[in-house]
């Protein structure tokens, strides 16, 4: 069994081994070996990217479906600020909440209150923070991945302040036990999500402690369902429902949205695995020590463009800027209260419960001296292949080819460019060996061997 | 096992004024020193020293070649470029001290902790300079784990 909990499985009755995922996948963690693919769960870092890739629909995010609310005796529904993006300032948290309330749920919250608390306090641990820098945003849980896999170094720079998501389930749980009389373990607070990876955040959060949510819906899910909901919902006081809304938070679900709310001189927002990566490149390197704070998107433009959202990604980062234009417009303010959040802060409400730790890969080997051999031993192999990285062997690249041959989970011979060779070896050394065995009078035998054959047909 | 399966020698160059390809090497660096398992504090140092050290051919030499040497017990980047020399290393080690250009430092360069930064974080290291020849930079780290 894997330690490694993912939001993602791959259904091998759909999967005819197309190898889109296994070319998309951001960390080669995808092989394609008897036609069907397969995912090394050390690499993984529940991205997503392969689910939008695959053809036949064949990689599932493991969300919840909605009969999960079952087990609860009272339900919250906690919409990510990417559910809002979907609807822009035509339909606003408030009628979002009551349509989740007529889908079933006992009750819902908007989170744009929790976010701008969450950024007072991130202000906060900036301002008293001494460590190396730029500290990293974990508002991506494909982001605190990527570190513990590939940038073990800059664990210490995770941010330790919570997410809102957790900061809001834990007090929901609170009152309404209290409110209800129930047990906080009857309450089930579901997230309503824009990808799958904040699923695994929920399962088996990064940082080792436990999550005070019960699962994740996908936004795609529950999308149509709540249309139709909202058809039945009035539109009320739109001014009034407007005043609400907490305009530091609203911008979470996009990339940039947690710096527009800092007062940081330096700071920087990027999104894209691949951008990502190449920032993290320069932070390793010590690059960007003048920056002071980095929010990164594994998604392109962020949480707006998670892979179980149904907006085009461009729409809805386009309809937060205008959500948030109307209430820079209408000049509403409503922000929580900084000298509430500072005592707070100072009690450790905002703190994540745990601490993140590394999950560097497996080396060549445990040996630092075998390590070395194998790696001599990979870089040869690499050499003999043909460099344009097929992927018919089954894995994604020359390189993870030759990686996988030392480490004994492929043979070279899975390369199809290495078969012709060995054909062409193995046909010169049987006409050699022809040559040497074969004399004058055994090829008179065998025309009338030949012969006799024919005659007999 | 034969002594040289245990020693990993990789060359690299390193054109002189291709800011675009500059990093590109520490970048490798970091690949090899991931795959065969090193702790990740050394990765790191070794990351920042290649860098630096990377950078200072790439601002000052045309050419330049940095050999990474690997065994069990040590990792030894040696680098050698034919730039301009240093005059004074004394000066050239103090933090601060640059002789950058405007340019340089209009593209974040030069700050005059290149030098320091890579003596802080090797355990080991050693520079020759002869001006109007160039320089070479032994820096070692130590990779003996208990």
């Amino acid at each position: 069994m894997s330690p490694y909990f993912h939001s993602i499985r791959i259904d091998t009755e759909k999967c005819d081994g197309r190898m889109k995922c296994m070319r998309i996948c951001p960390t080669q963690a995808i092989r394609v070996r008897t036609g069907k693919a397969t995912i090394i769960e050390e690499k993984c870092i529940d991205c997503g990217e392969c689910i939008t890739a695959c053809p036949n629909d064949a990689i599932i995010p493991m969300t919840d479906p909605f009969g999960e609310l079952a087990k609860f005796k009272h339900t919250v529904a906690l919409p990510s600020p990417g559910l809002q993006a979907q609807f822009g300032k035509d339909i606003l948290p408030k009628r979002i909440i009551a349509g989740l309330k007529k889908l079933g749920f006992d009750d819902a919250f908007d989170l744009s209150l929790t976010c701008g608390e969450v950024s007072f306090a991130i202000q906060e641990y900036l301002r008293e923070y001494t460590g190396p820098r730029p500290l990293i945003a974990i508002a991506c849980p494909t982001v605190v991945r990527l570190i513990q896999v590939k940038y073990p170094a800059l664990i210490e720079q995770l941010l330790p302040i919570d997410l809102p998501r957790e900061v809001a389930a834990r007090e929901l749980k609170k009152e309404k036990s209290k409110e209800l009389g129930i047990k906080e373990r009857e309450i089930g607070i579901f997230y309503l999500t824009p990808c799958p990876a904040k699923m695994i955040s929920i399962k088996q959060p990064a940082e080792k402690g436990r999550s005070y949510l019960d699962g994740a819906i996908s936004i795609s899910d529950i999308y149509g369902p709540l249309l139709s909901a909202l058809e039945d919902t009035e539109k009320e006081n739109y001014r009034k429902d407007l005043e609400d809304i907490c305009i530091l938070g609203m911008g979470w679900a996009m990339v940039g949205g947690i710096c527009r709310t800092l007062r940081l001189k330096n700071s920087l927002a990027v999104s894209g695995l691949g951008e990502i990566i190449k920032v993290f490149d320069d932070i390793e390197r010590g690059k960007l020590r003048n920056i002071d704070f980095i929010e990164a998107y594994s998604c392109p433009q962020g949480c707006v463009g998670g892979s179980l959202t149904v907006e085009n990604i461009y729409t809805s980062h386009n309809k937060i800027l205008k959500l948030i234009e109307t209430l820079e417009f209408e000049q509403i303010k409503a922000c929580p209260d900084i000298r509430e959040v500072r005592k707070l802060y100072k009690q450790n409400y905002f703190f994540i419960n745990g601490k993140f730790e590394p999950r560097p890969l497996k080396p060549l080997d445990k040996n630092l001296a075998k390590a070395i051999k194998k790696r001599k031993e990979k870089e040869k192999i690499y050499e003999s292949l043909p460099k344009i990285d097929c992927g018919i062997c089954g894995a994604p690249t020359c390189q993870t080819f030759a990686e996988d041959i030392v480490k004994g989970e492929a043979k070279l011979t899975d390369c199809i460019f290495n078969l012709p060779r060995k054909f062409a070896k193995l046909s010169h050394e049987l006409s050699e060996l022809l040559d040497k065995s074969v004399s004058l009078d055994s090829i008179k035998s065998n025309i009338s061997k030949a012969q006799y054959k024919k005659d007999k047909k | 096992m034969a002594s040289s399966d245990l020693e990993l020698s990789e060359r690299f160059e390193i054109s002189g004024s291709d800011f675009s390809k500059a990093g590109t090497i520490s970048t490798k660096i970091k690949g090899i020193l991931q795959e065969i398992g090193i702790e990740s504090s050394v990765i790191r140092r070794a990351a920042i020293a290649s860098y630096e050290a990377e950078m200072n051919v790439v601002m000052y030499a045309k050419r330049g070649t940095l050999i990474l040497n690997i065994t069990p017990e040590k990792l030894h980047l040696k680098l050698e470029d034919n730039g301009p020399g240093i005059n004074d290393i004394e000066k050239a080690m103090q933090e601060g001290f640059s002789t950058a250009t405007d340019k340089m430092r209009e593209m974040g360069f030069g700050a005059g902790m290149g030098l320091p930064n890579i003596k802080r974080n090797a355990d080991r290291f050693e520079i020759t300079s002869e001006p109007g020849k160039g320089t070479s930079l032994n820096i070692i780290f130590c990779l003996n784990r208990a």
